[in-house]
């Protein structure tokens, strides 16, 4: 490829139902370009677990993903609440989402832990009343 | 085990998918809660479960899953239908509960991914 080609998308806060979209878009281009199919597996959950979060917790937000010769970047900044305590956060099964987020299938603590557990690298920048940046990479 | 040989022995309805009904699966996840079915079911190319609503779909497709059953008579709507279509997941739906669902495929040789 020897260039870096980005995708930029901004997540709908309101909109349980079509969450998901642009870690599907993502996911089809990944496709196109012909890489390895795990490599899409682990982009595409890891995206999609922080798509759901920024609906869920932060009202919505924005994700860049550059993709280079040798990893997949994907960049979720939102200005949400942030996340007061993040060694918590990380625990599986430690949620803070609510009764009804739950009956929707998510909320079972598994998010962040999920994140870490598919991608290469993960940091999180957290500010509280200020919102959340989570940066993970995936190595192709 | 072929997506059509889950559906006789489930008694299930085909809701889509029916020209995939000879694809083979060999590894099954079962929830209600998709954050598992995420974190636990990446070797699983069928999942069970008795969540209705369209995250179901698009955990399907994150995971490259082949075929969505639906237990205890849950019906997906048409707008989640035609997310399927679109992403080429087969869906079934049958009567039992998900316990029965998995107690029947694992008779039949279908196994859980870990």
């Amino acid at each position: 490829m020897g260039e870096v080609l980005n995708f930029r998308y901004t997540i709908d806060g309101d909109d349980f139902t079509r969450a998901g979209e642009a870690s599907s878009s993502v996911k089809n281009k990944l496709k196109q370009l012909g890489l390895d199919s795990d490599v899409i597996r682990k982009v595409s959950i890891a995206m999609y677990e922080g798509e759901i979060n920024m609906v869920i917790h932060a009202d919505g937000g924005n994700i860049t993903v550059s993709v280079t010769d040798s990893d997949i970047t994907m960049v979720l900044s939102d200005t949400g609440p942030g996340i007061p305590d993040v060694e918590k956060a990380m625990q599986e099964g430690y949620s803070t989402a609510r009764a009804e987020v739950r009956s929707l299938g998510f909320g079972a603590g598994m998010g962040l832990p999920n994140m870490k557990k598919y991608t290469d690298e993960m940091h999180i920048d957290t500010t509280i009343g200020k919102g959340t940046t989570i940066t993970m990479k995936v190595h192709i | 085990m072929t997506i059509r040989e889950m559906q006789k022995v489930l008694d299930a309805r085909f809701l889509y998918g029916e020209e995939m009904a000879d694809l083979e699966a060999q590894f099954v996840f079962s929830s209600d809660m998709m954050s598992d079915v995420l974190a636990y079911g990446g070797k699983c190319s069928v999942l069970i479960t008795g969540l209705c609503n369209p995250q179901v779909v698009r955990t399907a497709e994150m995971l490259d899953i082949i075929c969505i059953i639906f237990v205890r008579g849950k019906m997906p709507d048409d707008n989640m239908l035609r997310l399927a279509m679109a992403k080429g997941i087969a869906v079934l739906a049958t009567g039992h509960y998900m316990f029965t669902t998995c107690g029947m495929l694992y008779e039949h040789g279908l196994r859980g991914g870990a």
